[in-house]
């Protein structure tokens, strides 16, 4: 049973990897076509640099995934003490409307969303209402979700009396919020911010929808790419962009597990204390 | 933590700022086209966009579609305006019968003149008064030298011929399958007829067995390798893949084929007709026609042009076949939506039927289903046993 689970590990990592494996071969193969190695080189990637029309895209898409994503973690930090402050059933409540645009499909948010601009784009008479402000707000409403679902449980495990002995000693609610609370729970934030940063840089079916002429994202021009083969020079790009998302999963976990020591090392400290304190 | 966060947040201005520093009172257009339909400046070649805003001052706001449909729903759904697109030929017609289009004003257009007559007073605009021609082309066979018989070419027959079973591609867009059945068959490529349709639906379900796979742009990789030996597609991409693979070769049916023009079109809801009657202007330029089609690999329909492109393009027969092989050629109109719909429909019958994916998909639903019974019956014989336990527990056995 133990080499049968050994085997089904690598099996489902090789499933999972092995596109990824290919596209940076193919990122790194002399010839165009990703069939055939004809040597090693770093062709694609000088190509790629000196490229006029892929580089600003990517810079678009990394506009909209920060400031998106900076917006999306503080109001889905701020929702996310709302909830925690409500009761358990009303707590319930809200935590499945939020999870909602979670599972909807992508598409009809897209939809939706397209059309609601539309909409309002008709009301006040803006008749090129889609364009970089329809595109953060899709992308904010999509990365809610995603922080609150990060921070929330931070709120849950964070300690309540430290909140209370900051205010008895004399801070306001919101000293306590910014000299404590926030401090407990950023490492959901952080996560929550991550994690939105990565949804909102490789969306495509969203965004899609409610682009306008004036801001096009990367995803969406390369989709339109059907008049030639692809470049191997997008391979490259597609490589570096895998990359730096797992660089930033891997930040993520170290964050966590740092995280995680230090709270068990403050547990032990406090344990300690208390035992000399009974002695 | 705190540092990291007001890091990301000065980041996150910074890169805000971006983009509106770029806005300025700089006239603008809206131009929509499709991906890769344009000379952008790589290889060497010229920047169309950047040239004209370096001629004439007004700024290019350049958005691309994938395809005449998606391009008709983003126009409907509305929320944005365009100064300029370039849809096909049927497309136009669409567009013009919905009351979509702006009339142009030829008088901002001096240079069509330069346009050639043969492109003029076309089926999808008749009177000459909506679009102005950006390119044309033709689809033909391509196949490979080295493993189809010369003497089996010559007519859309190759694409039902047994001896090539698996070798064959296909178009997947009903539109261009349908339109090669129907040539093949003598039907004319906008008959509305339910029966000519139905009559073309048959002859590509008996053609399913033969197709390796029904495909796009896949055409380019699978024809270049010889994984595949015979393929209907345009002109203008057969001419790139016959630089990778010098076996390719193309010929265009005895039976008829479809001749596309795509044209620039001014919406309604233009922003700014005179900047966009001026780019129309600039790309009807023969010099900028020359090397912006000398890059696309398409033909110009500005004679003039050719002088401005490289001589093996300009002389292609198949990027320029005769006027006795062009008479052979047939260009879409648009059809009425019941016949889209019945060929969406017909076209969906023909993907489904029988074939590999049909039989894949069902082994899958039943291996699924296995799996959940037997899931649910092993949980349930587990809760049994656990209540059972239980049961001797409280007996206190």
């Amino acid at each position: 049973m133990k080499t049968f689970n050994k085997v089904f590990t690598v099996v489902v990592l090789l499933f999972l990897y092995v596109p990824m494996i290919v596209l940076g071969a193919a990122s790194l193969n002399a010839g165009t076509d990703p069939a055939v190695w004809k040597g090693l080189t770093l062709f694609n990637y000088g190509e790629l640099f000196r490229d006029g029309v892929l580089l600003p895209l990517l810079l678009n898409s990394v506009i909209v995934a920060v400031i998106s994503s900076m917006l999306a973690t503080i109001l889905g930090t701020m929702a996310s003490l709302g909830i925690h402050a409500m009761g358990p059933r009303m707590k319930r409540t809200v935590m499945g409307v939020t999870n909602i645009p979670l599972t909807n499909p992508e598409i009809v948010t897209g939809v939706s969303m397209a059309l609601l601009f539309a909409f309002i784009g008709t009301l006040l008479k803006i008749s090129n209402v889609l364009g970089f402000v329809t595109l953060l707000i899709a992308h904010i409403t999509f990365n809610l979700p995603y922080v609150i679902l990060s921070v929330t449980p931070k709120l849950s495990q964070m300690d309540p009396d430290l909140r209370e002995a900051a205010l008895d000693l004399g801070c306001t609610s919101g000293q306590a919020f910014f000299k404590v609370v926030i401090h407990e729970i950023m490492p959901g934030i952080i996560s929550g911010a991550l994690m939105s940063f990565t949804m909102s840089l490789d969306d495509f079916v969203i965004s899609y929808f409610v682009y306008g002429p004036n801001f096009v994202t990367l995803p969406v021009e390369i989709y339109n790419y059907t008049k030639k083969p692809l470049q191997p020079k997008i391979y490259a790009l597609f490589t570096l962009m895998f990359l730096v998302i797992l660089l930033m999963m891997v930040l993520m976990n170290l964050l966590e597990a740092r995280d995680d020591r230090r709270q068990s090392l403050a547990r032990r400290a406090l344990a300690g204390r208390r035992e000399r304190a009974a002695e | 933590m705190k540092k990291i966060f007001a890091a990301l947040c000065c980041l996150g201005l910074s890169a805000g700022l971006l983009p509106f520093s770029a806005l300025a009172a700089q006239p603008t257009i809206n131009v929509y086209n499709w991906g890769q339909y344009i000379s952008d400046g790589s290889d060497g070649c010229i920047d169309v966009n950047a040239e004209f805003t370096a001629r004439t001052g007004i700024k290019v706001n350049y958005m691309t579609y994938d395809s005449n449909e998606s391009l008709y729903t983003k126009l409907k759904t509305g929320g944005s305006t365009y100064d300029i697109i370039i849809p096909s030929d049927y497309m136009i017609a669409r567009l013009i019968s919905e009351g979509m289009l702006e009339k142009l004003d030829f008088d901002k257009i001096p240079n069509y003149k330069y346009v050639d007559d043969a492109y003029k007073n076309t089926a999808y605009d008749p009177d000459n008064a909506y679009s102005v021609p950006y390119t044309w082309g033709t689809v033909g066979v391509i196949y490979n030298s080295r493993y189809v018989d010369e003497a089996d070419i010559g007519s859309w027959d190759l694409l039902w011929n047994s001896k090539y079973s698996g070798k064959i591609l296909m178009f997947d867009n009903p539109r261009d399958s349908f339109a090669i059945a129907e040539e093949y068959l003598g039907l004319g490529v906008n008959t509305e007829n339910t029966d000519d349709l139905r009559a073309a639906a048959y002859k590509l379900i008996e053609q399913k067995p033969l197709v390796q796979s029904y495909v796009m742009d896949q055409i380019y990789d699978k024809m270049e390798r010889g994984e595949a030996w015979i393929a209907p597609y345009y002109a203008g991409d057969y001419l790139q893949m016959a630089e990778v693979n010098p076996d390719l070769k193309f010929y265009l049916p005895s039976e008829g084929f479809n001749l596309f023009i795509d044209a620039v079109c001014i919406p309604k809801g233009c922003q700014n007709k005179e900047a966009a009657e001026a780019y129309i202007n600039f790309l009807c330029d023969p010099e900028i026609s020359g090397q912006n089609l000398d890059y696309l690999g398409y033909s110009t329909p500005i004679s003039e042009a050719k002088q401005y492109m490289s001589p093996e393009t300009a002389e292609s027969e198949i990027a320029y076949p005769s006027k006795e092989v062009l008479a052979r050629g047939a260009s879409y109109i648009n059809l009425s939506s019941a016949t889209s719909q019945e060929m969406d429909s017909l076209w969906l019958q023909v993907k489904t039927q029988g074939g590999v994916d049909n039989y894949a998909i069902w082994c899958m639903a039943v291996l699924a289903a296995g799996m959940a019974v037997y899931f649910l019956v092993r949980g349930v014989k587990r809760k049994r046993r656990i209540a059972n336990r239980c049961q001797k527990w409280k007996d206190g056995t």
